[in-house]
């Protein structure tokens, strides 16, 4: 316990457990605070769009989440890569936390997309290179988890889906890249990181404040999520029967 | 390497042809499934002829699907599998020869099968050798992923609908090049850009796939 803090003091869930524990509020309080300020500017401070009208405000949602659901299934893949090459449990168990909140953004972006695709478009959904993929995402993430709770046994489920969400990873660059390969309805990206953003400032701090409440979040709601798996899966040791009241786990000797 | 590869070949192809009949299940759930279509959309040759390469693409696969699921089940509950994997031959090897062995007795029947369909349908030579030939580049694709799900799926309870779950997404670009070769030769266009791009999908998973699924059997069967 006294090592100090080298690269993999936080893989043994004890740690993690303290850790996470001790960082939720703070997570949970950004969270707060800045999706506050987002959407105050957002919808209060930002100027109404030229030629879309106050519709493109769901912007502000919509960016965000769909960022959030490309990233998130690369970071659950990342995990469980990690989890499987290194036989490290903790990054198994991360990486099934990452699962349904990545899954939860992907639907989100598809949602707000349909909604504000609605007035610009005059339609709900088109078949469109970058809708389409965003789909085969979401059905990335569903198969994901159904694969690791259609198996019973803890470390053949993890490895199973590590490889899974691996094979799955191939589908981001193409949703990513899906604007620029084909001319679609779908827009191209508004910003990037070499050039100037092609939108006016206040909409931009609205959008990155969201962006930044959804990280927050989404760490939030991960860590938790990651909790209650230690706290399934450790069951049997000390530490957690010290948790939960019980002297000694369920299958310690004392 | 070769040796094992070619036994496995011929040992899939031998027990397909001792159970004919189950062999066959596929290309007739294939042939039935084609033919609801009409009766469902209704017999306008317009209509038909327009869906006639996304319809028999879109049945090809789920015949793929169904009859992938027993791909390595029945290894599995002899203890043959573990036989293989013990082996000196690769994961590579085992999977890409029951790949090969699961396109020869469903995917090449079913290519077969499609040019009939397509005059049914209303194509006419040019499309159909298009619909056949893109089948050709595809169903090889379907076997190699398909493959990897049921190694993934292996012995689990819901097997059957959880492979079509796990694997639908990933062959979705090979339906969408395979039909819209097609399409393109209708909408008098180059299919050579849909060709190019379905080979690369080919040898992508020809490469990649049998890795994977060499991978997901050692997991499955630790």
């Amino acid at each position: 316990m006294d090592a100090g803090l080298r690269f993999f003091t936080f893989a043994s869930p004890p740690r993690f457990y303290a850790l996470s524990g001790a960082l939720l509020p703070w997570l949970w309080a950004a969270t707060a605070l800045f999706a506050a300020a987002g959407l105050y500017i957002g919808f209060f401070v930002a100027p109404t769009d030229a030629t879309q009208g106050d519709a493109y405000r769901i912007i502000f949602i919509h960016v965000p989440a769909a960022w959030m659901s490309m990233l998130l299934y690369l970071v659950m893949a990342f995990w469980a890569a990690i989890g499987w090459a290194f036989n490290a449990r903790l990054a198994s168990m991360v990486a099934r936390a990452i699962a349904p909140t990545g899954a939860l953004f992907t639907f989100l972006a598809l949602w707000t997309g349909s909604f504000w695709g609605k007035p610009t478009w005059g339609t709900w959904w088109v078949w469109d290179a970058r809708l389409t993929s965003e789909l085969i995402l979401l059905f990335l993430y569903l198969g994901y988890m159904a694969l690791v709770t259609a198996i019973d046994d803890t470390r053949r489920a993890d490895q199973a889906g590590a490889l899974l969400a691996i094979v799955g990873a191939v589908n981001v660059p193409i949703i990513y890249f899906s604007v620029k390969w084909w001319n679609t309805l779908h827009q191209g990206a508004t910003i990037s990181l070499t050039a100037a953003p092609k939108m006016a400032q206040t909409m931009l701090t609205a959008m990155l404040l969201m962006t930044f409440a959804f990280w927050a979040y989404a760490f939030a709601v991960v860590f938790m999520r990651t909790r209650s798996i230690i706290i399934e899966r450790e069951l049997h040791t000390e530490w957690v029967g010290a948790l939960t009241g019980r002297v000694g786990g369920r299958g310690s000797r004392t | 390497m070769s040796r094992v590869f070619t036994t496995i070949v011929a040992r899939d192809l031998r027990l397909a042809a001792r159970r004919r009949v189950e062999a066959l299940l596929p290309i007739a759930f294939f042939l039935v499934s084609i033919s609801l279509f009409p009766l469902g959309v209704g017999p306008e040759p317009q209509t038909l002829r327009q869906i006639a390469p996304g319809v028999v693409w879109v049945c090809a696969l789920l015949a793929a699907m169904l009859s992938l699921t027993q791909l390595y089940g029945t290894d599995h509950a002899d203890g043959s599998l573990e036989q293989m994997l013990l082996s000196d031959a690769s994961g590579w090897t085992i999977a890409m020869a029951k790949a090969l062995g699961h396109w020869i007795v469903t995917g090449l029947p079913l290519t077969l099968a499609a040019p009939l369909f397509g005059l049914l349908f209303g194509l006419d030579g040019r499309a159909n050798a298009t619909l056949a030939l893109s089948l050709l580049l595809g169903t090889p694709i379907l076997s190699l992923l398909g493959g990897l799900g049921a190694a993934l799926t292996l012995g689990l309870r819901s097997a059957g609908v959880l492979l079509i779950l796990l694997i639908l997404p990933l062959t979705i670009p090979a339906l969408i090049f395979g039909a819209g070769a097609v399409a393109a030769v209708e909408a008098g266009l180059s299919t050579r850009g849909h060709f190019s791009l379905l080979g690369a999908l080919l040898i992508a998973s020809v490469l990649l796939a049998p890795l994977a699924t060499g991978a997901a059997l050692r997991i499955a069967t630790e």
